[in-house]
């Protein structure tokens, strides 16, 4: 084994020296890596990007016109010494675990990722490495997620006594990757489902490479607000409220995050419903996914990452922290998740 | 349980006033005698005695749940509810047990009274039993405390819907001593001749905070003023040739303040005041500081040197009830005539004084004593409309607290940690230093006053600037220049900065500020010096 690991952790972002590239950095570099779209992993000003040709789209719709090449799922492509290959994530549409081998040694940086499968993203790929590094956004043992169905019922629930009480529901949710896969969940027969902006352009970009989503309608200035009986608007959590919103009347609010979990943030954010869902991996998530590498190594980037850390140690693994710019599942609007 | 864990869903999950009323109203309508009186025993703090210890509930939930002590321990802080976190760390189920509260709390109580190993049994049993709210509803009855957005206010609202009767005679009724285990549904709320308990005291009347100058306000002439003690509200009652000492968070307080026994001796049965309870000595012209109070409470017994250190008199400033009748609708003015008479011949010995009232024409002039209000030990200046009646709970418009500007300084971020409970996701706790020559001391810690737009804005720079961890606590690069508000300041050997603020928050973020223009621990002292 080499002396020098193949991956190091610098102030730009995680670094490959065989290769020469960062992957997720956060200050400017010549060559990134990018797991996914979300703007703490995907950052301007880099001179060179690759991401999955699923990912691409996003990016590109989020960054502007940058120097970017695709890759498939599972296609390795060699970089310098190193062999660079990503592997799906289960995060949202198009996102990676970014596997690199130099030697013999073999290092999984995960990015963001959720085992469950939400019906949308390319499901979670299990990597065998000897290194592996890891979010712990929601690790501990008080976050664990019931499954995608049974909150699918409580959100469908909702809107559908909203609908019976003459107000429009709103759902709060981030524009990548949360918003359809709520999308996804919700039962159009219903009513009508609108889209604030943010939403819809995301979705035109997603729908145009092929993913399944349901019709939607995008609100504009044109809307009649007043005629949208029993809708459902999904928009980002910023326009929850705001005199945008207010348009339509009579409405209840929900927000959909894995921090809906916690009461006290529940209260303090929710509106009037919080639903628990989220696109990060739950206690049981993260130590299933850390288990099936067989890495003994595990670098924990984001989350809480001391506790988490100290779990791993008792437990058998070598695991340590990681300063990251990286910031998992935020409730802010401007937030990444 | 079901019922009542349904209850406390809807009101849990409502922001809306409105909403909440209806949910406990429809309870309260329709719910069994006992569930009812349970229901409003828990959300007014009243609760069946403690079973089980937490430290047992907590060693039996890492157990359950499999998990180490360690990170239960380090979880709790985060959810921030004891009750939330065993439910949340312990094996998903579904509910399977439909037995009533009362049924319950019943079982709880029996169980207090075995040993152990049956405890844990019983405990073990609910949990897998109970799923979701509910189990967490009975984690609440066993570790206590059910705040969660039901006022005293809200409830009355509640049971004066489902009963018809007057919102201030259900307050009345729900003040004071009562329990389920003493009293019926039917002696509490329904009954006409209800026995006045001796002891049950009257809602108090609570001010709103003036903010800008009190010329809005209209004629001065229609207000009378008075200090605003830094001290303890509370209700002195006297009926029967007993007495009865009561806080405004309605907790008994007689026995914590035995000097006042006796004001049997100056003042008639059949009397009822409302006053602020102060640590005064015999001939001093001002009270002692809130520091010298703070040492009586929480003392239920109190040895006798305290006693003679830091004496306690209730300074009076209304009177509820004279002659046994009640005398809250009567105008201000009226009230405070026959108490200044019944308060005029008190000896320097009685333990009861008369709350003088400050004489003044203009506003300007009350401005001017608010000014010196610091000098009397006073926290700013009362104001009450001539002509108000003693109405229950917070009202604007008839009583106003004019409080003193607090005290500031300017100050520098140097630790923060993650809040909890509502907050786990943002730092909002930080530690604040005063500059000492070329070096940062620390000497504050505050965790409220900034929005929430503020918190996220600093949890995102502390991400980016911390310099070491420990444990929770990131040390991060000074930068960030903060007004501190407190409204006293002590020494305090303890402290390395050798003061201690009373309620510092952070009331301005600087982002105008060069952190070398922060103040310094000179200035501090120099604060110490004159207020402390």
């Amino acid at each position: 084994m080499n002396s020098s690991p193949a991956l190091t952790f610098t102030e730009r972002g995680i670094y490959c020296a065989a290769g020469d590239f960062h992957i997720d950095p956060w200050r400017p570099v010549a060559r990134a890596l990018i797991t996914h779209g979300h703007a703490d992993h995907a950052r301007s000003g880099h001179g060179h990007y690759l991401a999955t040709h699923a990912a691409l789209p996003v990016m590109r719709h989020r960054l502007g016109d940058i120097d970017a090449q695709g890759i498939a799922f599972g296609e390795t492509i060699r970089i310098g010494d190193a062999s660079v290959s990503f592997h799906p994530a289960g995060h949202v549409p198009g996102s990676a675990q970014i596997r690199v081998e130099v030697g013999r040694e073999v290092w999984v940086a995960s990015g963001d990722y959720k085992t469950e499968p939400d019906g949308l993203s390319e499901p979670f790929e299990p990597l065998k490495c000897h290194h592996f590094i890891t979010e712990s956004t929601f690790g501990l043992p008080v976050f664990r997620w019931q499954a995608q169905t049974h909150v699918a019922a409580q959100i469908n629930a909702w809107w559908a006594k909203c609908a019976a009480e003459g107000k429009t529901a709103f759902l709060g949710a981030y524009a990548l990757g949360k918003a359809q896969r709520l999308l996804s969940m919700l039962d159009p027969e219903i009513g009508p489902i609108l889209t604030h902006g943010a939403v819809e352009a995301t979705n035109a970009v997603l729908r145009q490479q092929g993913l399944p989503l349901p019709d939607t309608l995008g609100v504009t200035p044109e809307t009649d607000h007043k005629a949208q009986k029993g809708a459902l608007v999904l928009a980002p959590p910023s326009a929850l409220g705001s005199a945008w919103a207010r348009k339509f009347g009579p409405q209840e609010t929900a927000f959909v995050s894995g921090w809906m979990q916690l009461r006290g943030v529940r209260r303090r954010r929710a509106g009037d419903r919080g639903f628990v869902i989220s696109d990060h991996a739950d206690w049981n998530g993260l130590l299933t996914a850390i288990k099936e590498t067989g890495a003994e190594n595990i670098y924990v980037t984001h989350g809480y990452t001391e506790i988490f850390t100290r779990y791993l140690n008792e437990n058998g693994w070598h695991a340590q922290v990681v300063p990251t710019e990286f910031e998992g599942e935020s409730l802010d609007a401007e937030g990444s998740e | 349980m079901i019922r009542f864990a349904a209850l406390f869903n809807t009101i849990d999950q409502s922001t809306k006033t409105n909403a909440k009323v209806a949910a406990l109203a429809d309870y309260f309508d329709s719910a069994p005698d006992e569930d009812r009186m349970w229901t409003m025993a828990l959300f007014s703090g009243r609760r069946p005695k403690r079973a089980v210890t937490t430290t047992k509930l907590r060693e039996w939930a890492a157990e359950t749940a499999d998990i180490p002590l360690w990170l239960f321990e380090e979880s709790y802080p985060i959810v921030g509810d004891l009750a939330e976190t065993i439910a949340l760390v312990l094996p998903l189920s579904e509910t399977t047990n439909d037995d009533s509260l009362t049924q319950w709390i019943t079982r709880l109580r029996d169980a207090s009274q075995t040993d152990d190993a049956a405890r844990k049994a019983f405990v073990l049993v609910a949990w897998e039993t109970l799923g979701g709210t509910e189990r967490f509803v009975f984690n609440k009855l066993i570790t206590g405390g059910f705040r969660m957005g039901v006022s005293q206010k809200l409830m009355t609202r509640a049971l004066s819907k489902a009963t018809g009767k007057a919102e201030a005679e259900l307050a009345h009724r729900l003040m004071g001593n009562w329990h389920p285990d003493h009293t019926s549904w039917h002696a509490l709320i329904e009954a006409d001749d209800a026995a006045v308990d001796a002891s049950r005291p009257y809602p108090f009347y609570l001010a709103y905070a003036l903010e800008g100058p009190p010329d809005a306000l209209g004629a001065p002439e229609n207000w009378r003023a008075e200090w605003k003690w830094d001290g303890i509200r509370g209700q002195l009652i006297l009926r029967d040739g007993q007495h009865f000492v009561w806080s405004r968070g309605e907790e008994l307080m007689t026995d914590r303040f035995p000097e006042l026994a006796r004001s049997v001796d100056f003042l008639p049965p059949g009397t009822v005041l409302d006053g602020e309870l102060l640590v005064w000595h015999p001939h001093s012209d001002s009270p002692a500081s809130f520091n010298a109070l703070q040492k009586r409470i929480g003392r239920k017994t109190v040895p006798k040197k305290l006693l003679a250190d830091a004496p306690v008199v209730l300074h009076a400033y209304d009177l509820l009830e004279w002659q046994g009748e009640d005398l809250r609708d009567a105008p201000f003015a009226e009230r405070r005539k026959i108490l200044e008479e019944l308060c005029a011949p008190l000896p320097v010995a009685a333990p009861v004084r008369l709350s003088p009232q400050l004489e003044f024409t203009k506003w300007d002039e009350l401005a001017d004593l608010r000014d010196v209000a610091r000098d009397e030990n006073a926290e700013g200046i009362m104001l009450k409309r001539s002509d108000s009646p003693y109405l229950v709970g917070r009202k604007k418009g008839d009583w106003w607290k004019w409080k003193l500007a607090p005290l500031t300084i300017d100050a520098v971020m140097i630790y923060a940690q993650a809040g909890h409970g509502r907050r786990a996701n943002l730092f909002t706790d930080f530690t604040f230093a005063v500059w000492d020559g070329n070096e940062l001391v620390p000497f504050a810690k505050a965790y409220s006053g900034l929005t929430d737009a503020e918190f996220r804005e600093i949890t995102k720079w502390v991400r980016k600037n911390t310099l070491q961890r420990f444990g929770p606590v990131r040390q991060v690069t000074p930068h960030h220049v903060f007004e501190i508000a407190f409204e006293g300041i002590q020494a305090s050997p303890r402290h390395k900065s050798g003061v201690a603020l009373r309620f510092p928050r952070m009331s301005r973020w600087r982002q105008d500020k060069p952190l070398q223009e922060a103040n310094t621990l000179e200035d501090l002292n120099d604060m110490l010096r004159i207020y402390g």
